[in-house]
């Protein structure tokens, strides 16, 4: 056979292969879409539900995963980005850190539903937290700390050794150069990691399960000590527990939960881009 | 003298010795060349005269390095002070991820100057004293990563210039330039020896004989010979050196 006929097959194949890895994504986001769309409306976004959930809207549910989202940020991004400078800035290389390495990476691959079990025994009974927003946020905390952690310190580590170098032989102190060379070359990285930890803590259900979701709120949460609603449980709850649920209503609210991870995602984008653009390489 | 190197012994983790019992008096207003053939401990030398060999593996070291009479290894030595007084320009070009301007400000504004005419002012005066001016004056707010590998070396001289330093340390600073390039460099550490104390690590035993007031000769870790750069190249005292110079090892 012909060269050129060998390479041609090779890329048909090879780009048909691509294709197949985005083809999920498509069919799952245009299932989504004409499943849940006929369901939105202003009504479905804005208003509490009623009914036994099979009427009105999912509001308390976008405010309650809105509220997780932030709490969670609140702990594991200053947790999470200390911790990833450290590891990459100041630790030597020893047995401790390479056992504080080996817990991140299988705290990273621990079931979400132990992490409901764990937060229910320690932040919900031990430290008396009760099943509450705070209680759910600590939870995913240490869920998305991993996340944050490794892709924190990954970007930390792809900054060149000669910018510090360089920042140490003109005077700087390893802060100065941490907080002036090292961590803005560093953002765009941390970022997008911190984004992708707090996308998974959004969607998560069985964190939340035992902590802080709550089945049916009459009203918005008042304190971080209130229960609240959240998407992914709202999601689980109207699929399941709820017999004869207008099936707009499943595939409405995947729809929103969908949307507002992709949103994060964008702006995640968004920032990144804007970063590069204004440092100009 | 400027600078006193006693006895000065360097070994590192990995069981490398460095640096066997170097002694050397550098003299201010010269230049002074470290030659020889690469793994000599020329450039471990310069990286201690500003301890910035602290970053590295030491694992022993002995001897004292007195600069203006102080021993730099004293445990009460400023060091960020002291490598603003002794600037660096590394073989490859580094600068900074930011503008020319900044480039040239970053060392000053850490040291704690915030006054824009000071800042100003020295980023003028060393850009000048680089040879660049002429080139960037126009464009100081651009980022520096698109200046071309020569001007990039030196903004990185023009870098360190920026924080008046006393000594100014080179290791192999033209390995990557053009030849024009080259030139601009050593003409302008010819111009700065008038006000400073230059220690060059050259990247060719022809730039060495060029450039070279005083010229040491480092072999493995020992300083073979050191003196007067152009006797030291016409007439060297030492077979090593000569067999070195002539170009029968290296």
């Amino acid at each position: 056979m012909n060269r050129n006929l060998v390479q041609r097959l090779g890329f048909g194949l090879l780009s048909t292969v691509a294709f197949l890895t985005v083809l999920p994504i498509l069919l799952i986001l245009g299932y989504i879409i004409t499943q849940g769309a006929p369901a939105i409306s202003w009504e479905f976004i804005t208003a509490m539900p009623y009914g036994g959930m099979r009427s009105g809207g999912i509001w308390p549910a976008i405010v309650g995963t809105f509220y997780l989202t932030v709490g969670t940020a609140i702990f594991s991004v200053p947790l999470g980005v200390a911790a990833a400078i450290y590891l990459s800035e100041y630790a030597a290389d020893n047995t401790l850190t390479r056992i504080i390495r080996l817990a991140i990476i299988n705290l990273s691959g621990i079931p979400s539903v132990v992490y409901g079990l764990f937060g229910l025994g320690l932040f919900v009974f031990f430290l008396k937290f009760g099943t509450s927003i705070l209680s759910a946020s600590l939870t995913l905390s240490i869920m998305t700390l991993p996340v944050i952690i490794s892709t924190s310190e990954e970007a930390l580590r792809a900054v060149p050794q000669a910018f510090r170098t360089v920042s140490i032989s003109v005077g700087a102190t390893r802060w100065q150069t941490i907080r002036r060379i090292v961590l803005p070359e560093a953002l765009p990285g941390i970022i997008t990691g911190i984004i992708l930890g707090l996308n998974r803590a959004a969607g998560e259900t069985a964190p939340i399960l035992f902590t802080g979701a709550a089945f049916f709120l009459p009203r918005l949460p008042g304190s971080p000590f209130d229960a609240t609603m959240a998407l992914p449980y709202h999601l689980f709850v109207i699929s399941t527990q709820i017999p004869e649920m207008p099936f707009q209503i499943q595939y409405g609210t995947a729809l929103v939960l969908i949307t507002f991870v992709l949103t994060m995602n964008m702006l995640a984008n968004f920032i990144r881009s804007r970063a590069r653009a204004r440092r100009q390489w | 003298m400027k600078i006193v190197i006693e006895n000065f012994s360097l070994q590192y983790q990995d069981g490398t010795e460095s640096l066997r019992n170097i002694n050397l008096e550098i003299l201010p207003n010269a230049v002074t060349v470290l030659f020889g053939p690469a793994g000599g401990g020329k450039s471990s030398l310069l990286r201690c005269l500003n301890r910035l060999n602290d970053l590295a593996d030491v694992q022993k070291m002995a001897g004292r390095i007195l600069i203006d009479g102080q021993d730099i290894f004293e445990p009460k030595t400023d060091v960020t002070a002291l490598r603003r007084k002794v600037g660096m320009v590394f073989a490859r070009p580094v600068v900074l991820p930011m503008s020319i301007r900044q480039n040239l400000t970053y060392g000053l504004e850490l040291a704690g100057e915030r006054r824009p005419s000071k800042l100003d002012e020295a980023v003028k005066r060393s850009l000048q004293q680089a040879a660049l001016w002429e080139e960037v004056h126009d464009r100081l707010d651009d980022p520096a990563i698109a200046l071309s590998g020569g001007q990039q070396q030196r903004l990185c001289l023009a870098r360190s210039l920026a924080l008046q330093p006393e000594i100014i340390l080179l290791d192999e600073p033209t390995s990557g330039l053009d030849p024009i390039s080259t030139g601009k460099v050593e003409a302008s550490l010819q111009e700065l020896k008038k006000d400073y104390t230059i220690i060059l690590v050259p990247h060719s035993v022809q730039q060495a004989a060029r450039t070279a007031d005083y010229a040491a000769f480092f072999l493995q870790g020992e300083l073979v010979e050191y003196g007067d750069g152009k006797e030291l190249f016409t007439s060297p005292k030492e077979k090593r050196t000569e067999d070195y110079i002539t170009g029968r090892f290296g």
